[in-house]
C-alpha cells in the first residue's frame, strides 16, 4: 500500500497497485469502475487514494456506466481510467466505441483472466488480445498496450496515458491475473523522472474552434466542456465542428485521420524491449507475463551456446511492425509463447509470413513455464 | 402560446447551423425543448457552464439544436456520461434528455442508480410511449393493450409509470408534465434545475406518427386533447380512487425532499481521507406552490 508519495521509498506492490500508483503520476484524477476479478485491487486502491489528492472515485451500476463516466470526465477535462477483466470489458466494448469516434482520451485496463464469458476469474490468460483491438463494432483507431511486471505496470500506465492524451485515443492496457497479483519491490516515485504529457487545448477563440478539425498531426486540440468552447460530442460520423454528417468526402476523410494520426504518432506510440537480440540467432517474440519465463528461458539457451534473443511487445497495436520485421529478418526461427490459441502470432505472421515461425500456446489457466520455452528453442 | 413564444431565447439555440429539426411537424419534441430553453434562460446560467446530455432517439437529437456544451451519446447512457461530467467539474449546470425507452428500457439500470445517487443531475425524459425513431415498436411505457409495431396483436407487458419508478428509486425531485401544460412544465424544469439533487420531470408528449396512426391518435391535436382531458393535478389526484384513475395520470410535483447530494457526500470522503477539501454550496430552498387545479 502506498501512502502519499513524496520521497523516494521502497514498496512491496502488487501489478494491480502499481498500475493505480503509475495512473496517479500521470495526472490521473477520476475512476470509475465495476467489481471485477482480478481487477478489483485497482479499484479498491483508487478509492482510497484519489480522495486525498483531490480526485474522485465512484463505483457504478455495471461495466457499461464505467465507461460512460470515465467519458464524461475526460471530457470535461479530467484525465480519467476504468479497469476490469474479460466480462466486464466486453460490455465496455459500446462506450469503448463512442470513445474511439469522438476521440476521448481514456485508458482501459483489462487484467485478464480466462474465457470465454464468465470462464477463469482466478486463472491468467492472454486472450482478450483480438478483443481489445477489434472489440467494439466499426473500422476504428485505438491503442493496445501489455505490462509484464510490476515495473512495467507503473511505467506503461504512465506511457498509456501519454499516448491517450497525445493523440486523442483510448488506450486499453493489458495486464493479466499473473502480474496483477504479483507482488514485487518497487521505488517511487522512480529515480529516472517521468515525464507527463497533457492534451493539448485550442489556442483559438471559441469563435474560430472546430473541435474536429483536420491538421498536419491529425489531432485536433481538445476543449474542456466548461471552458467557454461549446461544441457538440456525438457518437453519430460528423464533421469538423462536430454535428453529425454523412457526406461521403467526410466519412472518408474521418476514417483516413484516424489511421493516419496514429500512423504518424508510430515511433512514439509503438514501444518494445529487446532482450539479448544483439547477436541473436533465434528469438522469442511474447507480451505480458509470458515475457518473464521468456527471459528466463533466453538466459538457460544462452547457457547452453544457444544465441537466442527476446523482444517484447509492449504496444501491441498499432502493431510495431518495424521493430518485428527485424528480428524476423535476422533470426533464423522465431518463437511466438502465449496464454492463448494463437492471437498476435497471426500479426506477427502478417509482418513476414515466409519466417519461420514456431507456435507454443497454452490455453489451460496455467503460466507458460521457462522450461516449456527452453524446450522449443532446443529445437530451433 | 404566442406570448410564451417570444420568450424564447433564440441565441440559446444552433439556428445557423442546424436547422430545421429532424422531428415530425406536431412533435411534442419542439414544444418540450421551448420549455427547456425557456427554464434554463430563466435561471440566468451562462451557456458555457450547460451541459445537455442524451441518449438515442428522436429525444437523442435535441442537444445538437441548443447552443450549450451538447453530448449525443450512446443508447440509454446519457446519465452514465452526465454522471462523470458532474463529478469532474461540479460547477457546470448538468441536464440529461431521454426518451422512455432510452431511460427506462435501456437505461433502466442506469436510471434507478442515478436516482438512488442523488448527483444533482436533471433529468427529462419524455414519454411517448413508443420507440419513434426506430420505427412505432412498444417501449416499456407503451400501455397494455396498445398496438405497436412489434405489438400487431396488441401489447401484453404492463407499463412503467416512471415518475413513480423515479420516487421509489430516490430522487430528490420527481415531477411530471406534458406537451399540453406548457407553463407549467416551464416551472417543472427550472424547479428541478434549482434542485441540489437528482431530479426527473416526466414529460407526457406525443408520437401521433407512430403510436397514434396505431391507435386511434393520429393527429396530433387529438394527442393534445388526450393530455388536456386525462391530466389530473397531483392534490386531485390524491382525492380519486383507483377506478377514478383509470386511464389518466397526474401531473404536477409528485416528491420534492431535502437530501445531502453524492457531491456534498464525496467531500466528506475527501475530508476522512485528509485530501484537498472544495468547498460545497448550501442548497437552496426549492419551493414548490401547491397546484391549483384551475391553473392550466
Amino acid at each position: 500500500m502506498v501512502d502519499r508519495v513524496e520521497s523516494t521509498k521502497k514498496y512491496l506492490l502488487q501489478g494491480n497497485e502499481a498500475i493505480v500508483e503509475g495512473a496517479l503520476a500521470a495526472g490521473c484524477k477520476f475512476y470509475a469502475g465495476y467489481p471485477i476479478t482480478p481487477s478489483s485491487e485497482i479499484a479498491e486502491e483508487m478509492s482510497r487514494r484519489l480522495p486525498q489528492i483531490g480526485g474522485t472515485f465512484i463505483q457504478m451500476e455495471d461495466e457499461l456506466a464505467s465507461m460512460g463516466a470515465i467519458i464524461g470526465a475526460s471530457l470535461a477535462g479530467t484525465k480519467a481510467m476504468t479497469a476490469t477483466s474479460g466480462p466486464g470489458f466486453s460490455l465496455m466494448q459500446e462506450n469503448l466505441g463512442y470513445a474511439c469516434m469522438t476521440e476521448v482520451p481514456v485508458v482501459v485496463v483489462n487484467v485478464m483472466r480466462g474465457g470465454p464469458s464468465t470462464g477463469m476469474p482466478t486463472s491468467p490468460a492472454q486472450s482478450d488480445v483480438m478483443q481489445a483491438r477489434w472489440g467494439t463494432h466499426g473500422d476504428h483507431a485505438i491503442i493496445v498496450m501489455a505490462v509484464s511486471s510490476v515495473s512495467d505496470s507503473y511505467e506503461i500506465t504512465v506511457h498509456a496515458f501519454n499516448m491517450s492524451e497525445k493523440y486523442r485515443v483510448p488506450v486499453v492496457l493489458l495486464s493479466d491475473e499473473i502480474v496483477g497479483h504479483t507482488r514485487e519491490v518497487i521505488t517511487l516515485p522512480p529515480n529516472k523522472p517521468i515525464e507527463v504529457f497533457n492534451r493539448i487545448k485550442p489556442s483559438v477563440p471559441p469563435e474560430w474552434y472546430e473541435p474536429y478539425e483536420d491538421n498536419s498531426r491529425g489531432v485536433p486540440p481538445m476543449a474542456a466542456i466548461g471552458t467557454g468552447y461549446r461544441h457538440h460530442v456525438t457518437g453519430l460520423m460528423h464533421d469538423s465542428k462536430g454535428f453529425p454528417c454523412f457526406r461521403p468526402d467526410v466519412v472518408k476523410a474521418f476514417h483516413k485521420r484516424m489511421i493516419r494520426k496514429l500512423a504518424n504518432g508510430a515511433s512514439d506510440i509503438q514501444m518494445t524491449k529487446g532482450y539479448m537480440l544483439d547477436d541473436a540467432e533465434v528469438a522469442i517474440i511474447t507480451f505480458g507475463a509470458v515475457s518473464r519465463s521468456a527471459i528466463r528461458a533466453v538466459k538457460m539457451a544462452r547457457a547452453r551456446g544457444i544465441k537466442a534473443g527476446f523482444l517484447q511487445l509492449v504496444t501491441l497495436f498499432p502493431f510495431p511492425k518495424i521493430a518485428v520485421d527485424s528480428v524476423l529478418r535476422q533470426c533464423r526461427a522465431v518463437l511466438v509463447p502465449e496464454m492463448n490459441m494463437g492471437q498476435i502470432v497471426r500479426e506477427v505472421r502478417a509482418v513476414n509470413h515466409t519466417a519461420t515461425l514456431k507456435q507454443l500456446n497454452r490455453f489451460d489457466g496455467l503460466m507458460i513455464t521457462p522450461d516449456q520455452i527452453f524446450e522449443k528453442l532446443l529445437n530451433m | 402560446m404566442v406570448e410564451h413564444a417570444a420568450k424564447v431565447r433564440h441565441d440559446f439555440l444552433r439556428h445557423d447551423m442546424q436547422f430545421p429539426h429532424v422531428w415530425c411537424p406536431g412533435c411534442g419534441l419542439g414544444i418540450v425543448l421551448g420549455s427547456l430553453i425557456r427554464a434554463t434562460a430563466s435561471l440566468d446560467i451562462p451557456q458555457d457552464d450547460l451541459v445537455l446530455a442524451s441518449g438515442i432517439g428522436c429525444t437523442g437529437r435535441m442537444p445538437a439544436y441548443v447552443d450549450f456544451n451538447t453530448l449525443h451519446t450512446t443508447h440509454g447512457r446519457a446519465l452514465t456520461f452526465a454522471t462523470g461530467i458532474k463529478l469532474a467539474n461540479p460547477e457546470l449546470t448538468v441536464l440529461t434528455v431521454m426518451g422512455d425507452g432510452d431511460a427506462t428500457a435501456i437505461g433502466g439500470n442506469h436510471f434507478i442508480h442515478a436516482a438512488r445517487r442523488n448527483l444533482n443531475i436533471t433529468a427529462i425524459i419524455v414519454n411517448n410511449q413508443i420507440y419513434g425513431m426506430t420505427g412505432g415498436q412498444y417501449s416499456p411505457t407503451t400501455p397494455y393493450g396498445a398496438m405497436a409495431t412489434t405489438a400487431v396483436y396488441g401489447n401484453i407487458e404492463q407499463a412503467f409509470s416512471i415518475a413513480e419508478l423515479a420516487v421509489t428509486a430516490g430522487a430528490s425531485y420527481v415531477a411530471r408534465g406534458t406537451v399540453h401544460h406548457v407553463p407549467q412544465l416551464d416551472k417543472l424544469i427550472k424547479q428541478g434545475i434549482e434542485k441540489k439533487g437528482f431530479a426527473v420531470i416526466e414529460v407526457i408528449s406525443n408520437c401521433h406518427t407512430y403510436f397514434g396512426r396505431l391507435n386511434n391518435l393520429a393527429d396530433p391535436v387529438a394527442n393534445q386533447l388526450w393530455m388536456k382531458e386525462n391530466a389530473v393535478s397531483v392534490s386531485k389526484a390524491a382525492k380519486m380512487s383507483a377506478e377514478e384513475m383509470a386511464g389518466k395520470f397526474s401531473i404536477g410535483v409528485l416528491a420534492n425532499v431535502k437530501k445531502p447530494s453524492y457531491n456534498e457526500e464525496y467531500q466528506k470522503i475527501r475530508e476522512r481521507a485528509g485530501g484537498v477539501v472544495f468547498p460545497v454550496e448550501e442548497e437552496p430552498e426549492v419551493k414548490c406552490e401547491p397546484d391549483r387545479d384551475d391553473e392550466y
